[in-house]
C-alpha cells in the first residue's frame, strides 16, 4: 500500500528538555494508526507535530513529517494555516472546552470549510447537516443553532468530528476523543467515528491511553513511553504477542486481576448500614432510597456514571451532607447526620480518600505534617513517637521514610495518592471510603494502588466503600457491588451475581459497553435496538430513571408505575418491572 | 434564524439585568446610609459651623430648627434621601446657595472632560491591550508591560507637572490653566482641555490596557483557541473573531472601572489646571466642611460608578450566551 | 535561607531587579534618610528661592530657600512609613475578616460581604475625602483613613481566595476529620493565601502612597510643619512656571517608589494577578 504519512526522526523540545525523540513511523493511505502511552509519553505532542504545531514553550527541534507530497515542517506560517483544518484536521479530547462558548455550533462547524474556501456557506451547512445525520446526532437539522453549553459531552464530541470532517481532510487526528465520556456513551461515539472516517476514506491517527479502545479503532499501534517508541507493529501483533516489556506491563494493568483475598467473615452486625436514605442539594434530589450494608472487613463497590450521585453517597456517610430522610448506622449505633453533631471517635473510624490527590493534599504542608495531623488529632501522638509512626505508615504504603520532610508539590501522582491513603490509615479507621482513587492516575500506577488497597485490607482488616466509574476496577476489588443510575440504586448484589445474564438493563448496558482488549469487538456488538415505543410517561409518578434509554421497557407498565425490587436468579436485587431484568428468557 | 433567538434573549436576559438593577439600587441605598452616617460623626453641626464659636446658644438652636438639625438622625436621613432623589440635596451653607445650583454649574464641565478623555483613551487602550496579548512575552509585550506598569503607578501631579513644563513652559503650545470662557469656540475648548485630557488619559490608558491584555490572555489559554488555530485560522483572526467575543465581559468591566475614575479621580487634575469640575468642588467642600455639598458630590460619584458597573454587567450578560439563554 | 533569597533574586527579570533596587533604596531612605540630610530640613539655608541644582544644594532650594534634598530625605519617612503602616493594617484586617467569613455561618458571611461591597462602590478617593472632612488629618487619623479606604479591596480579594480554598479537597478532608473552624482557617487556608496576598499588599501600598501624597498635594493630608513628599509638591507649586527642581524632584521621588513596587510585584514568581492598577 502507498505510504501517506511519514514521520522521520521527529524531536520536540521544551526549553532544555527533550520531550519527544527519534520518532519514526509511517501510515498507508486510509490506514488508522494508534499512538498509545501514559501521560508524559509525548503522544499528543507527536500528534500535534503532524500539523506542524507545538504548544507554547515547545519547539519541533528536528526530523521530518510528510503528509502526501507535503513536507509539513518546511511550511511557513501561511502554508501551515492552509494545511490545518483543510487537509489535516484535529479532534480534541475535551469537546466541551474546545468549542468557543460564545458562538453557535453551526458557525464553528462550517468555519474550516469557509476559511479554506472549500465551499460557500449554504453548501457547507448542507454538508454539516449530512455529517450530523451520519454521526447519529439528534435533531440534525437544528442542532447547529445551539450553543455548546446546551449540549452534552457525547454530542459535542460528535459535533467536533463533523467540524473535522467538513473539508474532507486526507488525515484526521483524534486525540483521546472519548476519554472524557461515560463508557455507555463512548461506544456510540466510537462507532460513529469509525464509520465516518471510513466513509471519508481518510487516514487517521488515534491518540489514546486506553488499549481496549485502540484495539477497536486501529490497524497499527505505536507504543510510546517518555517520548520514545517502545513498540511499533500491526494492531493484532501488538495486542496478542507484544514484544516489548513495557507493552506487556500496559496490557497487564489495563485489565486488573483480582487479588486473592479471603472472603470476609460475615459477622452478625454489619459495620455500616444505610436504610431508606435520600439526599438532596437544596431542592434538587440527588440520591433516593439508598439501602446498603458493609460487613466488617468487606468491600462494597459503588459504580455509576458522572452525575449518578456516587460521590454524594460518600459525602452523606462522611457527614458533609445531612440526608433528608433515612438512617445511617455505624457499628450498630445511629450516626448523627451532620458534621457538627459527630464526635471525634465517629470521625476517626470513617475516613474519606478523595479522587484527586493533587487537590487533596495541602501544598503548604510537608508529607510528615499531612500524615502526622491525624496522629496528633485522634491519638495525641507528638514528637518522636509521631515521627516514628509516620515512618511506619510511609513504609506501609511503600514509600521511603525520607519523604516525610518533603513538600508534596514535587511528588508524582502515584506517590501523592499513596500519601493521601496513608493519611486515612493514620487515623486507624474501620472504614475507608475511596472516591475514584485510581481515575486520575495512569493505568499502571492505578493498578499498583489497587494492589496496595487489597494488601492493606488483608493486613489491617479494613472495610472499603470503593467508588468508581469503571466496572473492571470495581470487579477487581469489591465483594459486593451496587449500581447507581441518576441517584437510584438500580442493582445490588455479590460480585459473582453480576456474572450471570439476568441483570438490570442499565447494568447490562454498562457491562456490555466496556470494550474488550481485542480487535473486532466493536463490530460484534450489534447496535442496541431502539427503545420500544411507550406512552406519555405519567406525570408526577416516581418512574424508573433509566426509562428514556431502556431497550427493555414495557409499554403500559414502565411509563405508568414505580418499579419494584426483584431478586434475580444470581441473587442480586434489581429495581425493575422485569423480574429478570435484561434477560432474554424473561420477556 | 434570528427570530427565536432574539425572543429568547429578551426573555432570559431581562430578568438577569433586572436583578442587577435591583442589586445596584440596594447598594446605592447602603452607600447613602454610609455617606450620611459618616457625616454624622462630625463634632458640632452645620449651624454651629455657620455661626462660629461666638454665637449664642439660642441663635444656634434657632438655626438648627430652621434646617431641621434638631430632629433625630433617622428622620434627617430620610429627609435627606428624599431630597437627593427629588433633586433637592439641601443648602450649601458655605456657598450660600442651593446645592443643586452649585452642582449644576460644575457637572457639565466634569462630564465634558470625562467624555473627551474616554474618547481618547478607550481606543488607544484597546489597541495596546490587544497588541500586547497577541505578542505575549515577545519584546513588544515586555516593553509595553513595563511602560503600562510604570504609568499606572505615576502620581497624577507628576504627569500634570511634566505636561505643563513641556507643553506650556518649554514649547508654549498650550495654556497651563484650563479656563473656558463662556463664548469659547470648540477649538479653544479643545486647546484648553488638551492637557487635562492628556494627563487623565495617560493614567487611564495604562490601567485599561493592562486589564484588556489580561482578559485576552486568559482566553488565549483556553482549549478553543488552540482548536481554532488547528482549524487553520490565522492568529489575528482568531483573536478578533474567537477571543474578543469571549473577552468582552471583562474588558467592558475594566472600561467601566477606569471611566468611573475619570469622574471621581480627576480631583488632582482639576485642581492643578484650575478646572471648574465637580471633583475640585468636592475638595472645596472638604476644606470648608460644607457637609450637604460634600454628601451630594459623594453620592453623584457613587451613582456614576454604580451606573457604569451596571452598564458593564448588562453588556457582559448580552455578550455571554451562557448567561442569556440556558 | 540566604541561599533561598539569592536564588529568588536571580529568578527576577531585569525590570524586577530595578524594582527591587528601588524598593530597597526607599526603605533605606525611610529609615536613615534624616541622618543623611545635609541641612536641617526646616532651615532657610539657600540664598535664592527655587534655585536649580548646585554643589551646595544638590536638588536646589524650595520656595522659602530651604534645601530640597534635606526636605526630601525627611519627607520620604512620612510617605513610606505611613503608607507601609496603613497597607499592613488594611491587608491584615482584610485577610482576618475574609478568613472569619470563610468559616462562619452564611448569614454573617453575606452581611459582611454586602457591607464591604457597599464600601467598594464608593470610589476610594471620594471615600477618603469624606472621611478626612469628618475626622481631620492628623497623622494617626490619616493612617486610619487610608487603611479603612483600602481594606474592603483587600477583603474582597482575600475572601475570593479563601472561598475558593475552602472548596479545595484538602479542606473537605480536614472537615471530615472533625477539625474546628479555627484550625481550618489558620492551618489549611491561610498558608495558601499568603503568596497572592503579598502581591496584593504591594498594590495596596502603591495605592496608599498615591492617595496620601494626593491628599497632601490638595492640602488635606500631612499638615505643616510635617511634610511628606506630596506636601513638598504642593508647597512649591508656584515654581512650576520656572521648572524648579523643588516641584519636580518630590514628584519624581514618589514615582520611583510606586513604580519600583509595581515592577517588583509584577516580577514575583507565579504572578497570578497582573492586574496592577488603580481602584
Amino acid at each position: 500500500m502507498q505510504t501517506h504519512v511519514e514521520v522521520r526522526d521527529l524531536c520536540v523540545t521544551a526549553g532544555a528538555h527533550t520531550i519527544v525523540a527519534d520518532v519514526d513511523f509511517s501510515i498507508p493511505r486510509g490506514g488508522v494508526l494508534a499512538l498509545i502511552g501514559e501521560s508524559g509519553s509525548g503522544k499528543t505532542t507527536i500528534a500535534m507535530a503532524l500539523m506542524g504545531y507545538a504548544r507554547l514553550g515547545c519547539r519541533i527541534a528536528g526530523g521530518s513529517v510528510r503528509v502526501g507530497d507535503t513536507d509539513v515542517l518546511a511550511l511557513d506560517e501561511d502554508g501551515l494555516a492552509a494545511l490545518r483544518g483543510d487537509r489535516v484536521s484535529y479532534i480534541a479530547q475535551s469537546a466541551a472546552a474546545s468549542f468557543n462558548p460564545s458562538r453557535r455550533i453551526m458557525d464553528q462547524v462550517v468555519e474550516p470549510a469557509l476559511i479554506h474556501g472549500r465551499m460557500d456557506r449554504a453548501a457547507a451547512e448542507k454538508k454539516a447537516v449530512a455529517l450530523f445525520r451520519s454521526l447519529a446526532l439528534p435533531y440534525p437539522d437544528t442542532i447547529g443553532e445551539r450553543y455548546p453549553h446546551q449540549l452534552s459531552g457525547g454530542q459535542l464530541q460528535r459535533l467536533m468530528a463533523a467540524m473535522a470532517l467538513i473539508t474532507g481532510p486526507e488525515l484526521v487526528i483524534l486525540d483521546e476523543p472519548t476519554t472524557a465520556l461515560d463508557v455507555t456513551t463512548q461506544i456510540e461515539v466510537l462507532r460513529a467515528f469509525k464509520q465516518a472516517v471510513r466513509e471519508q476514506g481518510a487516514t487517521a491517527v488515534y491518540v489514546s491511553h486506553d488499549l481496549a479502545v485502540v484495539a477497536q479503532m486501529a490497524d497499527a499501534i505505536v507504543v510510546l513511553n517518555k517520548g520514545r517508541i517502545r513498540e511499533n507493529g500491526r494492531a493484532v501483533q501488538v495486542l496478542q504477542q507484544p514484544e516489548d516489556e513495557y507493552t506487556r506491563t500496559l496490557m497487564a494493568a489495563a485489565r486488573p486481576e483480582r487479588a486473592a483475598v479471603d472472603a470476609p467473615k460475615v459477622t452478625a452486625a454489619p459495620l455500616l448500614e444505610i436504610k431508606g436514605m435520600c439526599a438532596s442539594y437544596g431542592t434538587t434530589p440527588i440520591l433516593r432510597d439508598i439501602n446498603l450494608t458493609i460487613a466488617r472487613g468487606a468491600t462494597l463497590g459503588v459504580i455509576g456514571e458522572s452525575g449518578s450521585g456516587k460521590s454524594t453517597l460518600a459525602r452523606v456517610i462522611a457527614g458533609m451532607l445531612p440526608p433528608s430522610t433515612g438512617a445511617i448506622s455505624f457499628d450498630g449505633a445511629r450516626l448523627p447526620p451532620s458534621l457538627s453533631m459527630r464526635d471525634k471517635e465517629q470521625f476517626r473510624r470513617i475516613q474519606l480518600v478523595f479522587q484527586n490527590a493533587d487537590t487533596a493534599l495541602n501544598p503548604a504542608h510537608c508529607v510528615g505534617e499531612i500524615i502526622g495531623r491525624p496522629l496528633a488529632f485522634y491519638h495525641g501522638l507528638k514528637g518522636p513517637a509521631a515521627a516514628k509512626r509516620v515512618a511506619e505508615l510511609l513504609d506501609l504504603i511503600k514509600l521511603p521514610a525520607s519523604l516525610a520532610d518533603r513538600p508534596c508539590g514535587g511528588l508524582s501522582g502515584g506517590q501523592k495518592q499513596r500519601i493521601n491513603l496513608a493519611r486515612a490509615l493514620a487515623a486507624k479507621p474501620d472504614l475507608i471510603m475511596c472516591d475514584e482513587v485510581t481515575s486520575a492516575l495512569d493505568t499502571v500506577v492505578g493498578a499498583a494502588i489497587l494492589d496496595l488497597l487489597a494488601e492493606l485490607k488483608r493486613e489491617l482488616g479494613l472495610a472499603y466503600l470503593f467508588i468508581s466509574h469503571d466496572i473492571g476496577t470495581v470487579r477487581a476489588i469489591a465483594d459486593d457491588i451496587m449500581v447507581l443510575y441518576a441517584g437510584t440504586q438500580v442493582e445490588t448484589g455479590r460480585r459473582q451475581g453480576y456474572d450471570g445474564v439476568a441483570r438490570h438493563p442499565y447494568t447490562d448496558l454498562l457491562i456490555g459497553s466496556v470494550p474488550e482488549l481485542r480487535s473486532g469487538w466493536l463490530e460484534e456488538q450489534g447496535t442496541r435496538p431502539a427503545p420500544p415505543v411507550i406512552g406519555q410517561p405519567k406525570d408526577g409518578a416516581d418512574l424508573c430513571r433509566f426509562l428514556p434509554r431502556c431497550s427493555w421497557r414495557i409499554c403500559g407498565t414502565c411509563e405508568e408505575f414505580t418499579p419494584p425490587r426483584h431478586v434475580t436468579p444470581g441473587g442480586n436485587i434489581i429495581l425493575c418491572h422485569r423480574p429478570e431484568g435484561a434477560s432474554e428468557g424473561a420477556s | 434564524m434570528a427570530g427565536p433567538a432574539t425572543r429568547g434573549l429578551l426573555a432570559t436576559a431581562l430578568p438577569l439585568i433586572g436583578k442587577r438593577i435591583a442589586s445596584g439600587m440596594l447598594t446605592l441605598l447602603l452607600v447613602s446610609l454610609v455617606v450620611f452616617f459618616i457625616a454624622q460623626l462630625l463634632p458640632g453641626d452645620a449651624a454651629q459651623e455657620m455661626l462660629g464659636q461666638a454665637a449664642t446658644a439660642d441663635a444656634v438652636a434657632a438655626l438648627r430648627e430652621k434646617f431641621g438639625l434638631d430632629r433625630p438622625a433617622p428622620e434627617r436621613y430620610v429627609r435627606w434621601l428624599v431630597g437627593m432623589v427629588t433633586g433637592d440635596p439641601g443648602y450649601s451653607l458655605v456657598a450660600n446657595m442651593a446645592v443643586s445650583d452649585v452642582i449644576a454649574a460644575r457637572l457639565p464641565n466634569s462630564l465634558l472632560l470625562a467624555a473627551l478623555s474616554a474618547l481618547v483613551s478607550v481606543p488607544v487602550a484597546l489597541t495596546i491591550g490587544i497588541l500586547s496579548a497577541m505578542h505575549r512575552d515577545a519584546r513588544l509585550d515586555r516593553g509595553l508591560n513595563v511602560a503600562t506598569l510604570s504609568m499606572v503607578a505615576l502620581p497624577e501631579f507628576l504627569v500634570a507637572t511634566l505636561a505643563v513644563l513641556v507643553f506650556s513652559v518649554q514649547l508654549r503650545w498650550l495654556p497651563s490653566i484650563a479656563l473656558i470662557p463662556p463664548d469659547a469656540s470648540p477649538w479653544l475648548i479643545l486647546r484648553s482641555l488638551a492637557m487635562p485630557i492628556l494627563t487623565l488619559s495617560v493614567i487611564v490608558i495604562a490601567q485599561m490596557a493592562r486589564m484588556t491584555r489580561a482578559a485576552i490572555i486568559q482566553q488565549l489559554s483556553q482549549p478553543y483557541v488552540e482548536m481554532a488555530l488547528l482549524k487553520g485560522i490565522k492568529p489575528a483572526r482568531v483573536v478578533l473573531t474567537h477571543v474578543l467575543p469571549n473577552a468582552i465581559g471583562p474588558i467592558v468591566n475594566a472600561m467601566a472601572l477606569s471611566l468611573s475614575y475619570l469622574l471621581g479621580g480627576a480631583i488632582i487634575v482639576e485642581t492643578i489646571f484650575n478646572y471648574p469640575g465637580l471633583a475640585s468642588l468636592m475638595v472645596n467642600a472638604v476644606t470648608s466642611r460644607d457637609m450637604p455639598l460634600l454628601q451630594a458630590c459623594a453620592m453623584i460619584f457613587c451613582t456614576a460608578y454604580l451606573l457604569l458597573v451596571l452598564i458593564a454587567d448588562t453588556v457582559a450578560i448580552l455578550a455571554n450566551p451562557r448567561l442569556r439563554n440556558r | 535561607m540566604t541561599n533561598a533569597i539569592r536564588s529568588w533574586v536571580k529568578a527576577l527579570s531585569g525590570s524586577g531587579l530595578i524594582g527591587l533596587a528601588l524598593v530597597v533604596f526607599w526603605l533605606l531612605i525611610a529609615i536613615i534618610g534624616p541622618f543623611l540630610a545635609p541641612y536641617d530640613p526646616g532651615a532657610f539655608v539657600a540664598h535664592d528661592v527655587f534655585a536649580s541644582f548646585t554643589g551646595a544644594h544638590l536638588l536646589g532650594s524650595d520656595y522659602l530657600g530651604r534645601d530640597v534634598l534635606s526636605r526630601l530625605l525627611s519627607g520620604a519617612r512620612y510617605s513610606v512609613g505611613l503608607a507601609l503602616a496603613a497597607a499592613l493594617l488594611a491587608s491584615t484586617a482584610g485577610i482576618a475578616l475574609a478568613l472569619l467569613t470563610a468559616v462562619s455561618p452564611r448569614w454573617l458571611d453575606e452581611g459582611v460581604s454586602r457591607f464591604m461591597d457597599t464600601l467598594i462602590s464608593i470610589p476610594s478617593k471620594i471615600f477618603s475625602l469624606v472621611l478626612v472632612a469628618v475626622v481631620g488629618s492628623s497623622l494617626p487619623l490619616l493612617l486610619l483613613v487610608a487603611s479603612i479606604t483600602y481594606m474592603p479591596g483587600s477583603f474582597r480579594i482575600a475572601r475570593s481566595l479563601a472561598v475558593n480554598l475552602a472548596q479545595m479537597d484538602y479542606v473537605q478532608v480536614a472537615r471530615c476529620r472533625g477539625e474546628g473552624a479555627a484550625y481550618i482557617a489558620i492551618r489549611e487556608i491561610l498558608p495558601n493565601m499568603i503568596h497572592p496576598m503579598l502581591a496584593d499588599f504591594g498594590l495596596r501600598f502603591v495605592f496608599i502612597v498615591l492617595l496620601l501624597s494626593g491628599l497632601s498635594f490638595l492640602g488635606l493630608g500631612v499638615q505643616p510643619p510635617d511634610a511628606d513628599l506630596g506636601s513638598l509638591v504642593r508647597e512649591n507649586i508656584s515654581g512650576l512656571g520656572e521648572a524648579a527642581p523643588a516641584i519636580l524632584m518630590p514628584a519624581i521621588a514618589i514615582a520611583t517608589l510606586t513604580v519600583g513596587v509595581n515592577l517588583l510585584i509584577d516580577a514575583l514568581p507565579g504572578r497570578g494577578r497582573r492586574m496592577a492598577g488603580k481602584e
